[in-house]
């Protein structure tokens, strides 16, 4: 782990495939063959802390936000 | 732990269950039907709660830990640390035992609580103390509710538990069974997983910290509680220890539900079964989520995580299903997949989307329409990890292993051939007719 440990997360079920992050934030979003956002791995670089700010700001079914402790596969997200 | 040489009947300190000996959870029972709570009593002696003292939960989840004990529900997450996440918790947790058993081929879940309802309910009050739940949710296939309701109510007239038990029916759908769906189906009625986090374990029904566990590991666990760690590890492999159910489907003589070694070679498991019914194409192992292998590579590996690893699979929910080598593995793949498909939520873009385009080329593929393995490898690896929940990445585990395992099939499509001789119909999908 480098940096700030600030990852910059997408909640799927909120997303609608809008697509403005994409377009303010390219150098961490593309999008996939249906619109929806892909998220480049690992933490935000401090360059982009702005943009990321923005996208965060423009969504408009607020579903981005810069989570500090990491992805993670919890205990009780799959089935038990 | 001293041995014992009657498995007829049990006294306080002797088990009926031997070590190192099987069935521990399905006995043969003359006339079948579920164990009532004396046939229950007879063979296990009282529930491992009975008596409880709040002093024992440190102990007694220690126990689980060195039994080994982990989640036979599919993802095989140690039991004991579940419990210690969920004990932690500031508020009084609550227990939801998870027999929902969406998977279509997998039949354990069903089985084992239409015949030992109250080994998993013994279970469901025992992780309830462990925690420091006062209630336990019980949450089971349409098919076995009544038995279940039923062997509740014996309990209830016995006076035998100081948790309250709720029997509820789960929803019939695939993702149901999925934790934050189950308890986004317990509290609001809505059968769809939610996003994450927060774990269930920290707020799940109702915000409170929810122990959602699979009603076979309770019963385990039920059984750990009276026999005890060592007991326990009498089976299996020093990392896997234990037993598990299996479903095993297909080209076997006898398909059914059985209970296997963990680290038994993966012949001898279909062995349980009557072996191979026909020549084999190939397995599909853990369930729908699972993994496709290679019938004679797949057959000799050790049917455990470790094991299995070496053909990318893991014994997931237990099911294993023979493939007639007869029968086309593209056409049955593209099969469940659409199924699947189908069975997403519905709410995540990616899962939607991505699914159904996968189903539709794999639905070419195996008519033999068009040819596009470059656009399969391409959209599993952008659906893969993007849901909410693991839906889409199980599905597309289980289409990749296809394409590696079908390879010769994929060849023979390519040219206009194919090996099947049947239509597609080996795995089971449900007919759907409200949806």
């Amino acid at each position: 782990m480098t940096g700030n440990g600030a990852r910059l997360r997408v909640d799927p079920i909120a997303c609608d495939g809008r697509a403005l992050c994409a377009e303010v934030l390219p150098e961490l979003i593309t999008l996939d063959d249906w619109g929806f956002p892909i998220i480049r791995d690992g933490d935000v670089p401090p360059g982009l802390r702005a943009g990321v700010a923005e996208a965060i700001r423009l969504c408009p079914r607020l579903a981005l936000r810069l989570d500090r402790t990491g992805p993670r596969r919890p205990p009780g997200s799959g089935r038990a | 732990m001293s041995a014992v040489d009657s498995d007829q009947r049990g006294t306080d300190d002797a088990p009926v269950v031997r070590a190192g000996r099987l069935p521990r959870l399905l006995p043969q029972r003359p006339g079948g039907g579920p164990a009532s709570w004396a046939e229950h009593l007879a063979r296990h002696g009282a529930p491992p709660s009975a008596g409880w003292d709040e002093r024992r939960r440190d102990e007694l989840i220690a126990e689980v830990g060195r039994s080994g004990l982990t989640g036979r529900g599919g993802a095989g997450f140690p039991t004991a640390r579940k419990l210690r996440a969920v004990a932690a918790g500031r508020d009084v947790p609550v227990v939801i035992a998870n027999g929902t058993e969406g998977e279509p081929a997998s039949a354990k879940d069903k089985v084992l609580l239409a015949r030992e309802p109250h080994l998993v309910l013994d279970g469901a009050v025992l992780a309830a103390h462990l925690v420091g739940a006062r209630q336990a949710f019980v949450v089971v296939h349409e098919a076995v509710r009544e038995i279940v309701d039923a062997a509740a109510a014996e309990r209830r007239r016995a006076r035998c538990d100081r948790i309250r038990l709720k029997i509820r029916t789960g929803a019939d759908r695939f993702v149901g069974g999925e934790a934050s769906a189950l308890v986004n189906w317990v509290g609001n009625g809505v059968p769809l997983p939610t996003a994450t986090p927060p774990r269930v374990s920290e707020q799940g029904l109702d915000g409170f910290p929810t122990l959602v566990q699979n009603v076979e590991t309770l019963a385990h666990l039920a059984l750990i509680g009276r026999y005890g760690a060592e007991w326990f590890r009498s089976l299996g492999t020093p990392e896997e220890p234990g037993s598990m159910l299996v479903t095993l489907a297909g080209a076997v003589h006898r398909p059914g539900v059985y209970e296997a070694e963990i680290g038994q070679p993966v012949q001898q498991v279909l062995a349980l079964a009557g072996g191979a019914a026909a020549p084999l194409g190939g397995l599909l192992i853990g369930g729908y989520f699972g993994t496709w292998a290679d019938p004679d590579t797949a057959g000799l590996l050790p049917f455990s995580a470790a094991g299995l690893s070496a053909v990318g699979a893991s014994p997931g929910a237990g099911l294993v299903a023979a493939l007639p080598a007869d029968s086309c593995g593209l056409a049955e793949t593209a099969r469940v997949a659409r199924y699947l498909a189908d069975e997403s939520a519905g709410q995540c873009g990616p899962c939607v989307f991505g699914l159904d385009a996968i189903a539709g080329a794999l639905e070419d593929l195996a008519a033999g329409r068009s040819f596009r393995p470059d656009l399969l490898r391409r959209w599993t690896a952008q659906v893969d990890g993007r849901g909410a929940c693991h839906h889409p990445d199980g599905a597309v585990r289980m289409i990749r292993s296809a394409l590696r395992v079908f390879g010769a099939e994929i060849d023979r499509h390519a040219r206009g051939w194919c090996a099947g001789r049947r239509p597609a119909g080996v795995l089971p999908v449900p007919a759907r007719v409200l949806r």
